[in-house]
This record gives structure tokens, C-alpha cells and sequence, in this order.
């Protein structure tokens, strides 16, 4: 039986995928950033996750105002990266699992929700910057992907309680899959911040530290945050941060935070990152 | 046809881009899509206005796009990624439209950003900005 084995949060600024790729990671500003994922990358090493599910958006690359599907979830084998407008990233093309994506794609649908299947996608830095600092520079990416786009481009994106139920009952399906694979489970984007209009360069730490606070002790309780609060108090594009309740909803209702980092900024973001794991009985 | 007000529309400096600006802005977004493409990238260059006649623009909305009022744009139903690519298009970082956008020199916004960003305080409600006018 497959089994959801840890969550990580963690933000997607493209900037850090430019400063990876232009080798720019020794400067100070970066270095700040980087820092911050040394521990994470070892221990993902170690954990050696047989697949990796990343919640992730899609930034008017694979979507434009054509299809914006609310939910889309990649059954393909592989996902080229984009060409963003200055030439695709140099990571390696990510691997899927098709098998245990489609069956995921069925479980949930028949859970009620209605998701789009993608079977052929190009993945921009929303999925490539993750899988960059959590897997480091690498020729081939350690385990396969399935991506789960989310829309929260386009008002309104799916409530902080949809994503959540849509968390469980990915476990549910995971679950429910024959083989004996250990899956982690990104939830990116986020945290605080605005890049739109007037107001852009908006951060809120304070907001952001109880989002993560709350992220393992009460995640209901960040179920119930309207829209508007979250574009009010951690801007307008700080919405990001429902996709990180469906990485939640997918582990155990009691978890342990093994690791946490947060920094302001990465460009015009702040970049929080987390690893919730399942408490280990005393 | 007047736009129905909603709880959003009381941030301050912000353009939510819901289904009305999703609806009314497609043509600029289908735009910044294309320049994805750098053969279309070299067309719009040489001659910006009449690349523009493959899409169907508001003249509002054209004059947004020729004179580069990027919050214009967005108010006119762009969306920022897709404004963006206008922007990578014209070789600005992502940065220097942000600090565009708020009206402020680029390094005046990076070392706001540098020293936490704009606070939420002050920053919430239009009842706050009505200085700004």
C-alpha cells in the first residue's frame, strides 16, 4: 500500500530559479535564501521518497485565459520545462508516474471532485523552483512527479477548505494504491506577498508566522480564512498560501513541524518553508 | 455594464483580477501571451500598434499597452503575469515593474523590500490611502 510519508512547504519565486541557474547562490542576498534548504535537501536525500506530488500554479505558461481549470492534475510521463520568455530553465525534464497519478485522478473524482486530467503539460518555476531547493542541482530528478495545478491566478481560486478536503482525499487514494510507495506531498507558493499595483511589495511576517504556526496545530482553523483576508493582510497574490492546505490535508490530522525557515525577501516575496511530519509515538 | 463591488474592492492599491476583468481584459492577456513567442516579440518591436490589430484591444486598452500604463492594465483586466511578459519584453526585470507600479525608483523598492516590505499597516483599507488620492 502507498503512503504519504511527509509534507514540505515552500515558496516558488522565480527569482531564486534565475539566481540558481546564474550561479549566483555565494552572494550574500542568495545565500540568505539558499541557507535556508541546506538541512531539507539532506534530508530528503535520506528520506528518499519514492514520489513526489507538488501543488503548485501555473503562472500564464501552460494556462493562459484560454482553459483556467481550478484543479489539474498531471497523468502524463513527463513535463517539459518552459520557456518562460527567457528560455527554460536548464533543469532536467521531470519525470511523472502516470500509474499512480491516473489512479489518484479516478479516487478523487469519484470523491466528488471534479478535476481536470492534464496529460500533456509544460511545468514553469511554480513546480521547477521547489524541486530545485529541495533536490538541489541535479542531472536527473530523484524520483518522479505529479503535478497538481491549481488556479490562483484568476478570482477566486478554490477556498482554503476545498483545498483542504481535496488534500484528504488525495491520501485517500494514495492509500488505496497496490504498490509500497513512500510519497511526499509540496504544497508551494506564497508566503506574504504582492507584485501587482500600487500596493506590490506588501509582506506581513506576522500573518505569515501564524499561517505557519497554525499550519500544524490547527490547520482547520486556516480552513476558515476568507479570500479577501488573505488578500487584504499577505497581498493580493499571497493567496498562493490555500495551495499549502492541500499538502496539509493529506497528512495525519496531528503532525510534527520538523523544520522551519522564513526570509524576507527573495525579490518581492517572503519565502517560508516547512517539513510536517507524522509525530512519532512516544 | 457597471461593476458589481465586492469586499476585495476596498484594498487599497490592488486590482483583483476577477471573472469581470478576466472577461473584459482577454485581448490584453492573449497579447502578453504571444510575446512568449520571440518571433512574435521581433513583430510587436518593429511596429508595436499594428501588431496590436490581431487582438481585440478597447482603445482604452491599446493606449494602456503603447504608453506602458501598467496599472492601467491591470485595471483594464490585465493580469500581472501576463503584463509581465510585456515587461520581460521590453527587457525590465520583474523588480522594475513592481517599482513602476507603486511609483517609487527601483532602488528605492528593492530596499524597501531589503528592510520587510510594505507593512499591512496603514496598507489594508481604501479609508487609509485617502491622502493618496
Amino acid at each position: 500500500m502507498a503512503k504519504i510519508i511527509a509534507g514540505v512547504g515552500c515558496s516558488h519565486v522565480p527569482a531564486i530559479g534565475a539566481a540558481l541557474d546564474l550561479g549566483k547562490t555565494e552572494e550574500p542576498y542568495w545565500k540568505r535564501v539558499f541557507s535556508g534548504f541546506e538541512r531539507s535537501k539532506q534530508w530528503i536525500a535520506q528520506l528518499k521518497p519514492d514520489v513526489a506530488i507538488v501543488v503548485f500554479n501555473d503562472h500564464a505558461t501552460a494556462f493562459s485565459v484560454d482553459i483556467i481549470p481550478t484543479f489539474a492534475l498531471g497523468c502524463a510521463d513527463e513535463y517539459a520545462p518552459a520557456d518562460e520568455g527567457w528560455g527554460a530553465r536548464p533543469v532536467p525534464v521531470v519525470p511523472g508516474h502516470a500509474e499512480l497519478a491516473s489512479h489518484i485522478a479516478q479516487s478523487v473524482i469519484l470523491d466528488e471532485f471534479d478535476l481536470t486530467i492534464v496529460n500533456k503539460m509544460e511545468v514553469d518555476h511554480g513546480l521547477t523552483v521547489p524541486l530545485s531547493l529541495m533536490f538541489g542541482k541535479v542531472d536527473k530528478w530523484p524520483c518522479p512527479v505529479i503535478p497538481l495545478a491549481v488556479n490562483v491566478v484568476m478570482f477566486p481560486p478554490p477556498t482554503g477548505r476545498r483545498c483542504h478536503l481535496l488534500g484528504r482525499a488525495i491520501r485517500k487514494a494514495v492509500e488505496s494504491y497496490p504498490e509500497d510507495l513512500r510519497v511526499v506531498i509540496f504544497g508551494t507558493g506564497g508566503l506574504s506577498h504582492q507584485i501587482s499595483g500600487p500596493r506590490a511589495g506588501l509582506i506581513n511576517s506576522e500573518w505569515d508566522r501564524n499561517f505557519l504556526d497554525n499550519l500544524t496545530k490547527d490547520p482547520i482553523a486556516l480552513t476558515g480564512i476568507p479570500h479577501v483576508d488573505y488578500m487584504r493582510e499577505a497581498g493580493a497574490e499571497g493567496i498562493e498560501m490555500v495551495m499549502w492546505l492541500i499538502m496539509r490535508g493529506a497528512l495525519d490530522d496531528d503532525v510534527e513541524e520538523t523544520y522551519r525557515f522564513y526570509t524576507v525577501p527573495a525579490s518581492n516575496t517572503a519565502v517560508g518553508h516547512i517539513i510536517l511530519e507524522p509525530r512519532r509515538s512516544a | 455594464m457597471t461593476r458589481i463591488d465586492h469586499d476585495y474592492d476596498d484594498i487599497p492599491g490592488t486590482y483583483v483580477f476577477d471573472a469581470e476583468r478576466s472577461r473584459r481584459g482577454y485581448g490584453i492577456n492573449m497579447f502578453c501571451m504571444s510575446l512568449l513567442k520571440k518571433a512574435n516579440r521581433d513583430e510587436f518591436k518593429v511596429d508595436e500598434a499594428k501588431y496590436l490589430d490581431r487582438f481585440k484591444l478597447t482603445s482604452a486598452q491599446r493606449e494602456a499597452i503603447l504608453k506602458r500604463q501598467w496599472n492601467r492594465m491591470l485595471e483594464l483586466g490585465g493580469n500581472i503575469y501576463f503584463t509581465a511578459k510585456l515587461g520581460a519584453t521590453d527587457g525590465l526585470s520583474f523588480q522594475q515593474v513592481a517599482a513602476i507600479m507603486t511609483g517609487s525608483t527601483q532602488p528605492e523598492y528593492a530596499d524597501m523590500m531589503l528592510n520587510g516590505g510594505r507593512s499591512a499597516e496603514g496598507n489594508r483599507s481604501k479609508s487609509e490611502w485617502k491622502d493618496r488620492g
